[in-house]
């Protein structure tokens, strides 16, 4: 009914909306972030108050705080970021690639989904964070353990949504690999990862956030660098300025990663968007 | 694969029985059922709902192992699903890949089979088309309507090149006019391919209409009532074949072997037919 309305449409206006629908969008995007940003602004203009720094002096910091250097090489964002996010990604994509195959293994399997179940339940409702302690004493402090970490927490939720996903797997579609005699890999890559797809890629998303968490809460804990250890660091120093920066260049990198993230999911899930849609009878 | 001479038998069902044995009661879906098919015929299995016509496609399909009797194909035992079988199932929305291509669909069950890429498609192109949706191969399957899903079903079946095509109920969710297409388009692949097909149906038009020879089940447990033969000629037209006296014949005929085994006649002297 709606693609009649659509197609009888002038195309002037058709376009027209979609300017204006786009223009929608971006206000929708970016409204609050500016609103919030310029009550900050304002709000703190002239402040005095040693811990609530102007927002001018925090922006005025943040360049040269992690940008200020003879090269790239030699600035904080090179030597302190970076490497925290390489080891971020890291356990994150082990966590990724264990958590799936593991998610099939014991999907495809109800006997080892009996038997590992309560065992999954426990360590699932242990707070990732209280394990940095732990792995201190059997790693230390260096990257390995930072990554166990991250591996750790990001695990459970790809794995319990792969296990899910795998479980949920349309009993017809089933059928008919099994009466075209579709076997091995070509079944798992064909049929088991693409249709368990929407639930890995939700637990992959609570994953990502579980890892920039743990990225962060390993390095005030321990450690001699990183984003999560400058913060500490400007904060025990009285560095308030830089302190703020420091929180707000992790919440640029969240927003940073989710994009990239969003990108990656939205081309992997396309057809399922379009799947959802005919379902609801949509065109 | 080794085509058996048309007339020569291809399928055995011999002492076919079925128990579901899950939680609870064991239920008897099947209890004895012994027919052949013969290589090239086209065979319907009708029955009131209920009456394991699905149980029984299942079984044929090596998709679920009977709890008695054989199942041969060729000359071999089904313990899994044969080489030689393809299915179109009534869940159409289901039965296909929502995230590969209409063509992608198709040339998936050709790429476990190990056909060559050139042939694969050459099949994939040629089975699309005589479905009629030779311009749809880059399409997904839920950008198109429930005739033509099924239609790519169809065309996935016969692209695998079959010994044998198990269609179960596969018109059931298509509205009447495509049904009618549907129909159309089985008979004319059936004789232009000479693909062995067994269909199962709820509907006795359509099984008469379509079918050389209709099975007609009795309800659960399954026995089989009649083996109808349906002598209307190679060609079929929806309104003169369905006018012919001789398809009102064969259509009460059914109709009241079905209705008596509505009631639980378990064979055709208990059914007391009218004629």
């Amino acid at each position: 009914m709606t693609t009649a309305t659509v197609r009888t449409a002038p195309k002037r206006s058709r376009s027209g909306s979609r300017t204006r629908s786009l223009a929608r969008r971006l206000f929708m995007l970016f409204a609050l972030p500016i609103i919030l940003v310029a009550l900050w602004w304002f709000g703190s203009a002239g402040s005095t108050n040693y811990l609530n720094p102007p927002l001018s002096t925090i922006m005025a910091e943040f360049w040269p705080t992690w940008f200020g250097g003879d090269s790239f090489a030699d600035t904080r964002f090179a030597q302190d970021v970076l490497p925290s996010v390489v080891r971020m990604l890291t356990g994150y994509g082990i966590a990724l690639v264990f958590g799936i195959a593991l998610g099939v293994l014991i999907g495809t399997n109800r006997s080892l989904r009996a038997f590992l179940e309560p065992v999954l339940e426990f360590f699932r409702a242990i707070p990732p964070p209280v394990l940095v302690p732990v792995f201190m004493l059997f790693m230390g402090i260096g990257p390995e353990m930072r990554i166990a970490v991250i591996t750790i927490g990001c695990l459970w939720p790809v794995l319990l949504n792969t296990v899910e996903g795998v479980r949920g797997l349309d009993p017809v579609l089933k059928d008919t690999t099994r009466a075209y005699r579709i076997h091995g890999w070509r079944r798992l890559f064909k049929f088991v990862l693409p249709g368990a797809s929407p639930q890995i890629i939700t637990g992959a998303r609570q994953s990502l956030s579980i890892g920039i968490i743990l990225m962060v809460i390993s390095e005030m804990f321990a450690g001699k660098d990183g984003l999560g250890f400058m913060i500490v660091q400007f904060q025990r120093s009285f560095a308030i300025p830089q302190m703020w920066g420091g929180v707000i260049l992790l919440g640029l990198l969240g927003v940073v990663l989710s994009l990239i993230f969003r990108v990656i999911t939205d081309a992997v899930l396309k057809w399922y968007y379009g799947y959802l849609q005919s379902q609801r009878g949509g065109s | 694969m080794s085509d058996p001479a048309v007339g020569a038998v291809l399928l055995e069902v011999g002492g076919l029985g079925k128990t579901y044995t899950g939680r609870g009661e064991p239920v008897e879906a099947i209890a004895d059922l012994s027919f052949t098919v013969n290589a090239g015929e086209f065979v319907c299995v009708v029955g009131p709902s209920g009456a394991g016509k699905t149980t029984l496609l299942r079984c044929l399909a090596g998709l679920l192992p009977p709890s008695k009797g054989e199942l041969i194909l060729a000359g071999t035992p089904i313990t899994e699903p044969p080489a030689g079988m393809a299915v179109v199932l009534q869940e159409y929305g289901r039965s296909l890949f929502p995230w590969l291509t209409v063509a992608e669909n198709v040339a998936l069950p050709l790429k476990e089979k190990r056909v060559p890429a050139a042939r694969r498609r050459e099949l994939v192109s040629d089975c699309l088309t005589a479905v009629s949706l030779g311009d749809d191969g880059g399409k997904y399957p839920w950008q198109l309507s429930g005739g033509m899903q099924q239609r790519v079903a169809i065309a996935r079946a016969i692209a695998y090149e079959p010994q044998v095509l198990l269609m179960d109920e596969p018109f059931a969710a298509v509205d009447a006019q495509t049904r009618f297409e549907l129909e159309d388009l089985v008979r004319s692949l059936w004789k232009r391919l000479g693909v062995t097909v067994v269909f199962v149906t709820h509907d006795i038009d359509e099984s008469i209409y379509l079918a050389e020879r209709v099975l007609v089940l009795s309800g659960r447990p399954t026995v089989l009532l009649e083996d109808v033969a349906v002598d209307l000629g190679e060609d079929r037209d929806q309104l003169a074949t369905r006018a012919d006296p001789e398809f009102a014949r064969l259509r009460t005929h059914v109709y009241e072997l079905v209705q008596a085994a509505k009631r639980g006649a378990r064979s055709i002297q208990e059914a007391h037919l009218s004629h």
